[in-house]
């Protein structure tokens, strides 16, 4: 049976196992119609020109884990940032592990989605936020109709979460082939700020699809740092989609590390709707052998006095692919928006590619928007120099890689997160120096 | 130490060292001067190691070993070193980080342990110094936005940090007002020992008033044309270089 059939005929069984009572049942129940009309998108699709998901989609995933299995922290210790004290949501093919979790509804609710749909507590925050910013694609509409568990945060105002959050989503591989669907929720209320670490790591190289989708409302002068570490095995795909809602002078910033994974696709959407707001995405693409990422990011400019700055660095070794699509709209009413974008690559070898394609839609005449792409290859120049000064090739490469990526850390806040990209990348380019720059 | 004999090389089938016999003993310093385009700047990247350079006839040997089929980091690991006439420009390394790989690296090559962060620091210090180097430089992006003078002064830095058996100084005058041009000689010459050697490629006879060569050769046309002392340097000064053109008839 086609994954499609699959996924439709479960929905039932899916309904009657989570709570056909729920609140969302109307909307899930709409999207899954949704899902059916759209299905999985094509390369007949502009948006999905350059990726497919053809091999990634031939596989007979289980949609419901059969088992529950446990994990011990020591065994899975290496995939969180464990050196620092933070809230943790962990997933287990899909389930909560509240062994290895550490959740808080101390004045902030870190918790689970699946608490925050049932719960009647809650019922007010999921009326006013869940699926109001998801779109209507066959993936976003997938998520919505199973969307049963993830991470539900809710930061009311004037708080400070001085700890980060990870969520972390652990496959097992108990199952042949299995497809993930976490839903996330985080608001943030008014003046607080909160940061987030998000990661999936199978830990056997059964196949696994996560198709997740993250809701974020970043509220008046809130301040929302993510980080995305895509670091899965060869063997794992990941469809992220992030929808990101701003009000008025917030500050949102996404950090997306894309070094591992069989196909990574991330759609990331900022929706500005308020004033002086500022929305920063940045990546750091590191790939090789046959891997696949694609980077496809929408801001939507819609009023005035708006900043939105876009920074994605490319390595491609091997037969790896690359792509970026950028598209920025800016509305008639947003004038003043500084909008910036540049996307940078460099092809190690001449059977990798990258298709990169800058979209500005400009319906204001009073704003400032640039972009640039460049694809390149390693300066020759710059390899004699360094070799010269006794730095083998191979580190020279490394080091060259680094550089020229590197300026996307200068915005990462959390120390540990950046000496633990820095370890993955050194890792990645097979070398071991400390690019403690 | 270096014996280079019969060197023939060539880029992009074009020769460009047609028969150079250079040899240099620990504790000499050889100046190399000559007209644009004779081929000097190529003869330093040659004995680097420079890969887009084909070596077609001849032998570079270091302390009797022909160098001719290592990396420019082999060389490196083995004490040469290339102060670059035009040092590259690389956003995003720092100075002291390319320092710290670049030994650290070397150290490995000899199965040596990394050097010790504090012991790191200190040779970092004091070279830094003695090259009359501002800390707050040493944070920089490697060669980025330095002027000139900078970039040559931090050559020498590297110079000083690598300590070299023999280093050649690919036209480190070029670009230095009078009071760097003094630093960097200076630099150079608290480094000279009896046991390393020095080879100073430079179009003009200032840079020798201060570092004062055993040694002076003239190349032309991808030869040495004309050897002889210190003095052949002022020679040239006062005459300029088409004497030498007419006296080997070219």
């Amino acid at each position: 049976m086609e994954l499609k059939e699959k996924l439709v005929s479960s929905f039932m069984a899916f309904e009657n196992m989570v709570d056909i009572d729920s609140p969302v049942h109307d909307i899930r129940t709409e999207a899954i119609k949704q899902f059916e009309v759209e299905g999985f998108p094509t390369k007949r699709q502009e948006a999905w020109k350059y990726t497919s998901l053809n091999t990634v989609l031939k596989h007979d995933y289980s949609v419901f884990p059969k088992h529950e299995e446990a994990l011990e922290f020591k065994d899975v210790k290496k995939y969180f940032i464990h050196d620092i004290d933070s809230y943790k949501i962990i997933f287990i093919d899909g389930k909560y592990s509240s062994h290895l979790s550490q959740t808080t509804h101390d004045g902030i609710d870190v918790c689970l989605m699946s608490a925050a749909l049932t719960k009647p507590k809650y019922r007010l925050v999921i009326e006013n936020y869940f699926n109001k910013i998801a779109t209507k694609d066959g993936l976003s509409s997938l998520n919505t109709a199973f969307s049963a568990e993830g991470a539900y945060i809710h930061i009311p105002k004037n708080k400070l979460v001085e700890k980060p959050i990870q969520i972390l989503h652990f496959s097992t591989g108990n199952e042949a082939a299995l497809m993930l669907q976490p839903r996330n929720l985080i608001v943030v209320d008014e003046n607080s700020h909160v940061q987030i670490i998000e990661r999936h790591q199978s830990l056997t190289n059964n196949p696994v699809l996560t198709n997740s989708v993250t809701e974020i409302f970043a509220n008046k002068r809130a301040i929302v740092d993510y980080y995305k570490i895509q670091n899965d095995r060869e063997t794992a795909s990941l469809i992220d989609n992030t929808f990101i809602n701003q009000k008025r002078e917030s500050i949102a910033k996404v950090h997306t590390f894309s070094f591992g994974g069989k196909l990574t696709r991330n759609n990331l959407n900022f929706f500005q709707n308020g004033e002086r707001l500022d929305s920063t995405m940045k990546g750091i693409t590191i790939i090789g052998n046959k891997q696949h990422v694609d980077h496809n990011t929408l801001v939507h400019h819609i009023e005035p006095n708006c900043e939105s700055h876009q920074d994605y660095k490319g390595i491609f070794d091997d037969n790896s692919t690359g792509v970026f699509n950028g598209k920025v709209i800016v509305e008639k009413e947003a004038q003043k928006t500084n909008a910036f974008q540049a996307n940078n690559n460099i092809l190690v070898s001449d059977k990798a590619s990258i298709n990169t394609k800058p979209q500005l839609e400009i319906f204001a005449d009073d704003v400032k928007c640039s972009h640039g792409c460049t694809i390149g290859q390693l300066d020759e120049s710059a390899m004699f120099y360094l070799r010269s000064r006794g730095i083998p090739e191979k580190e020279a490469r490394a080091l060259l890689m680094f550089a020229f990526s590197n300026n996307v850390l200068d915005s990462v806040k959390i120390p540990e997160i950046k000496s633990r990209i820095t370890k993955i990348i050194a890792n990645k380019l097979g070398v071991n120096i400390g690019f403690n720059l | 130490m270096l014996k280079i004999k019969n060197l023939h090389a060539s880029v992009d089938d074009k020769g460009i060292l047609k028969g150079i016999n250079l040899h240099v003993k620990p504790g000499e310093v050889h100046a190399i001067m000559g007209p644009n385009g004779s081929g000097k700047s190529t003869l330093a990247a040659v004995v680097a190691g420079k890969e887009e350079y084909e070596v077609e006839e001849g032998e570079i040997l270091l302390d009797g070993e022909n160098i001719d089929e290592l990396g420019p980091e082999e060389r490196a690991h083995k004490g040469v070193f290339l102060s670059f006439q035009y040092p590259v420009e690389i956003p995003g390394v720092s100075v002291t980080n390319f320092m710290k790989t670049a030994i650290n690296e070397t150290r490995k090559a000899k199965g040596l342990e990394d050097m010790p962060a504090n012991e790191m620091l200190k040779m970092i210090r004091e070279k830094s110094e003695m090259l009359e180097i501002d800390r707050k430089f040493l944070s920089r992006s490697l060669n980025e936005g330095f002027s000139g003078g900078e970039k040559k002064r931090n050559e020498i830095f590297q110079m000083a940090m690598l300590e070299p058996k023999l280093a050649i100084l690919d036209e480190t005058d070029s670009g230095l007002d009078i009071d760097a041009l003094r630093i960097v000689a200076n630099g150079v010459n608290k480094l000279k020992s009896k046991d390393n050697a020095v080879i100073v490629i430079t179009h003009y006879q200032r840079l020798l008033d201060y570092i004062v060569p055993d040694y002076v050769h003239v190349l032309h046309d991808g030869k040495i044309v004309k050897s002889g002392s210190k003095e052949l340097a002022h020679e040239l000064e006062a005459k300029g270089y088409d004497w030498i053109k007419e006296e080997v008839g070219a």
